[in-house]
């Protein structure tokens, strides 16, 4: 099968592979750029455990083909971490003990960070809408409702409340 | 709510972080970084992939199987079919359960989605490409859906492979209790309410789904399966006992496990395919199941049909219950169920009542389905008893005009009845159901509830409240009783002090989520006074831990948190006699406090765990062996029993059928608590995974066989906008024979939360002659009902 060469800005870094056009993104993170944290929990794009931000949005990874990605900026949970420095909502979902298996955590995390870049205040019925697109089997969602709430009322507080700033924490640009 | 709770505070300081303390999981830095290592994180060196043929009729003859185009897709190496694998006498294998079930067909497939060819390729794409050009030619053969109609004389027998006295669909009869006694008590009852309640089959839908890396070693003759299961050893076992190959020539190694819930216990045909592929080739081959694969063709549960006559006299006081169920096991019985328990432990369903006449029947029958009756975070159909059980006395109370709390506390066993010989042979050894309701009561306000129901009820608002007092039977189990394959239900725990006074310990069972990590350091910690983060919890690697039969059932903490317990109790009796040396004091006059072996009446003249340890390996006395470990394999006296009341107020909307949860209260009874946090958090999971079949989630059949949620789309997992927020609390009644009075939680809120639901639903019904509703309770059904009631147009 013929190949086509993409180029991707991965939590910053240039990335380059030659790809099968059917590639997606998800097998592009994971096979190729060795980026295991983005998981692939479903065949529908209904689990959202392969959540990035893509372009600045979040977006299912096993959605997207490779080749779409050509040229884009994309954001894992590899590139939450900065400078030795858990992300708030990684904290935050530590703390609040709003993770068990971990399989669902990194998409779970990615798209609050989408959530809070978008509403830096969310409500709790906002939060649970806001993840409604990831499906988590053990947590019953309390706590990590709790975590997303604690995040944000760090991020607020650390001045990161205005939307710009707030999609800076989020992995955007 | 944490701070209300704990029995008495926690006897260690949160540094050492024993039992009591919320300690955070030490498991979590890996995974919120996206560093966990999941089953198809890994890559190994020329490893090959498996994916699979699957059958889209649920019950066909294969005439023929051309695999001629998919071998010239590029990168595919291989195709395995069932004739391949019968010249190695590998085509059939054997169930947890005793049964056999195919590896692959090699004449007819029994189950839409059955696998009936595997590729093997140079990728995870092509090997799908290889998939999608093998061409299986079937005649279609008539299907049994139905299990009654399985049972019907003229059905067609679906597995005549087994014996001449064996031509049935009926895999197996099963009794408990006393039936002479349960048919003269409801005999002489005054009311006998009768019902038939469906429990549907329903699947565990881990996120990670199931899969595994077979690693033939040619050259050293060594088979490596980098695996998902729950239950490591036995499955080596198995494999050692099919394949012949000796059991020290097989390492399972099991790696971070997305979710389990019981789906990952039994073996699959897809691990045994890699595992043959990998024979074949001499490569390791990963196979890893799609999401519609896995909702298609493992990881079933339940499909109990149960009719319930339960016997009272006009006042309310419980007379007797008979119970007989048609048990759908699909084409073969692949349940994990102990050996003398094909129908798992479904005779605990006299429940929380007082019931002195009790009698259960259960036949297994097979359908044309996947096999059936896994788990769903379910101790052995303890789900499907504790269903029945609370529905029926909701009805009884509905029916004698008794408030459905009432007539709990009229029937609960009392506290003072414990340890309580239950009619069907169970031996109960703690409990307090009377508080446990009541403290339910008093949180969620259920006096007021009431009256706001019946206002609401006079303007025409359908409001309604549900209860549930169930009780769980777990950590099976005392090897008297209980075994898998002959194999004992023991679970066991190894500890090594090194000599710098931190620790390894390592246990049969297997967490996928459970947070082992953290709480099996705790209990060493509570036990040795090392601090819970200076202690590895290593699990899953056959080659280096103790044998143990794995974590389902909640019986991690039951079994391996006793022997982590009894273990660490046998390290300080070593360090005990090394303390007495150190301190040139008699052993007896020595006493334990928080990590310390101390002269009694000298508290200044002490040693400390870690002196101790250092000790043990420069300076030990003569004649007593260096070190500082122990092993144990614990054989428990005794089942737990955890307990709960739940409480759930729900709002239906009359014009749309839609039931919304608005409040859900659990008090939880699981004995000593271990980590309250991660215990608060195993029950929010295990109300989700109770709401989920109550309202949402079963997996349907047509008349063809063709399953109806196969995926996503259909089945119908809760987002965090269906599902409430929990609120908890506990009461704490420990168990007496257990080392910890520790119970074991896991699947508490799973077994309690569905009939609170569904009682809640009828609750608001009841007045308009609505008397039972199968789950999942859909809008469609209670619209249908709305409409033949006349509410809704």
């Amino acid at each position: 099968m013929t190949t086509q060469h993409v180029r991707v800005t991965v939590n910053g870094q240039p990335r380059e592979a030659d790809v099968e056009p059917r590639l997606l993104l998800a097998h592009l993170l994971r096979d190729a750029f060795g980026l295991t944290g983005t998981h692939v929990g479903c065949d529908t794009s209904h689990c959202g455990a392969c959540t990035v931000i893509f372009d600045g949005r979040s977006a299912k990874s096993c959605t997207v083909l490779a080749v779409q990605a050509n040229g884009a900026e994309v954001t894992t949970i590899e590139g939450l971490e900065q400078g030795g420095k858990l992300h708030p909502l990684q904290q935050a979902f530590w703390d609040q003990h709003g993770l068990q298996c971990g399989f669902c955590t990194p998409g779970m995390i990615m798209e609050s960070t989408w959530l809070l870049g978008q509403n830096p205040d969310p409500t709790e019925a906002e939060i649970r809408e806001g993840i409604s697109g990831n499906l988590c089997r053990c947590t019953g969602y309390v706590n990590i409702v709790k975590a997303v709430q604690q995040a944000a009322a760090e991020l607020r507080a650390a001045g990161a409340g205005t939307a710009e700033q707030a999609s800076v924490a989020a992995g955007g640009r | 709510m944490s701070e209300t709770y704990h029995a008495q505070a926690p006897t260690t300081t949160p540094e050492v972080g024993g039992m009591g303390h919320a300690l955070k999981r030490r498991e979590d830095p890996r995974f919120i970084r996206g560093k966990g290592e999941y089953i198809e994180d890994v890559m190994l060196p020329g490893m090959l992939w498996l994916d699979i043929v699957r059958s889209p009729y649920a019950h066909a003859t294969i005439r023929g199987i051309d695999a001629s185009e998919a071998l010239k897709v590029p990168g595919v190496l291989a195709v395995i079919t069932g004739r391949d694998l019968e010249a190695a006498g590998l085509h059939w294998m054997p169930t947890l359960a005793g049964d056999r079930q195919m590896v692959l067909p090699t004449d007819t497939v029994m189950y839409q989605a059955q696998e009936v060819a595997a590729i093997v390729a140079d990728s995870r794409y092509a090997a799908a490409d290889g998939v999608a050009a093998v061409l299986v030619d079937y005649e279609p053969l008539p299907v049994v859906v139905d299990p009654f109609k399985a049972l019907e004389p003229d059905a067609p027998v679906l597995r005549p492979d087994r014996g001449p006295d064996k031509q049935t669909n009926r895999i197996w009869h099963w009794e408990s209790g006393d039936k002479a006694a349960a048919d003269t008590a409801l005999a002489g009852s005054d009311v006998v309410i009768s019902e038939d309640i469906y429990i549907p089959r329903i699947h565990v839908a881990s996120i990670e789904t199931c899969g595994c890396i077979a690693d033939w070693d040619p050259v050293r003759e060594h088979l490596t399966v980098h695996m998902t299961t729950q239950a490591p050893h036995a499955i080596r076992t198995v494999f050692s006992l099919v394949s012949k190959i000796p059991e020290h020539k097989i390492r399972i190694k099991t790696h971070d496990i997305g979710g389990g819930f019981g789906g990952k216990v039994p073996v699959y045909p897809g691990y045994v395919l890699a595992v043959v592929a990998s024979l074949t080739t001499g490569k390791p081959v990963k196979w890893i199941e799609d999401r519609s694969e896995n909702l298609q063709a493992d990881s079933f549960a339940r499909d109990y049909h149960v009719h319930c006559d339960l016997g009272t006299t006009k006042d309310g006081r419980l007379t007797g219950l008979r119970v007989r169920t048609i048990a759908d096991h699909g084409y073969s019985d692949a349940a994990a169920d102990p050996s003398k328990f094909p129908a798992g432990l479904f005779n605990v369903i006299t429940g929380s009542y007082d019931l002195p006449a009790a009698f259960v029947e259960v036949d297994g029958v097979y359908t044309n389905k996947p096999p059936g009756g896994v788990a769903y975070r379910c101790s052995f159909r303890v789900t499907e008893a504790v269903h029945s059980i609370e529905r029926m006395v909701d009805i009884a109370a509905h029916q004698l005009g008794i408030d459905p709390a009432e007539l709990r506390m009229k029937n609960f066993i009392q506290p003072d009845q414990f340890p309580y010989h239950s009619a069907t042979g169970w031996e109960y050894d703690s409990g307090n159901y009377p508080a446990a309701l009541r403290k339910a009561m008093e949180i969620i306000g259920y006096d007021e509830l009431r009256r706001e129901q019946a206002e609401k009820r006079a303007r025409g608002e359908l409001m309604g409240i549900g209860i549930s007092s169930f009780t769980e039977i777990v950590g099976a189990g005392p090897s008297h009783t209980f075994d898998i394959l002959g194999i004992k239900m023991f679970d066991s725990c190894e500890i090594r002090i090194h000599p710098t006074g931190s620790a390894i310990a390592r246990l049969g069972v297997q967490s996928q989520g459970q947070g082992h990590e953290t709480t099996f350091a705790q209990i060493i910690a509570e036990e040795l006074g090392i601090p819970a983060t200076d202690i590895t919890i290593e699990e899953g690697d056959t080659d280096t831990a103790p044998y143990g039969l794995g974590t389902y059932a909640s019986r991690s903490t039951p079994t391996a948190g006793a022997a982590t317990a009894i273990a660490a109790r046998k390290i300080r009796d070593k360090a005990r006699l090394l303390a007495a040396h150190l301190l040139e004091a008699n052993p007896d006059d020595l006493e334990w406090t928080n990590g310390k072996w101390s002269v009694k009446g000298s508290p200044d003249r002490f040693k400390t765990i870690q002196e101790i340890a250092f000790a043990a390996y420069t300076n030990h006395p003569q004649g007593m062996e260096a070190g500082l470990e122990a092993v144990d394999y614990y054989d428990p006296p005794n089942l737990t029993f955890p307990f709960g009341s739940y409480i759930c107020v729900v709002d239906i909307d009359k014009g749309t059928g839609q039931v919304k949860v608005r409040r859900f209260v659990a008090v939880d009874d699981c004995g000593n608590i271990i980590n309250p946090m991660i215990v608060d958090g195993q029950i929010h999971g295990g109300l989700t995974m109770g709401l989920a079949p109550a309202l949402y989630e079963a997996i349907t059949y047509d008349e063809q066989g063709n399953n109806q949620a196969g995926t996503f789309l259909d089945y119908l997992v809760p987002t965090a906008m269906e599902t409430p927020a929990w609120e908890t609390d506990k009461t704490i009644t420990p168990s007496p024979h257990h080392p910890l009075g520790a119970k074991g939680v896991g699947e508490s809120a799973t077994v309690g939360a569905p009939p609170a639901i569904a009682n809640a639903v009828v609750d608001a019904l009841w007045h308009l002659g609505v008397r039972h509703i199968d789950i999942p309770i859909t809008p469609q059904k209670v619209w249908a009902i709305l409409r033949e009631k006349g509410v809704t147009a």
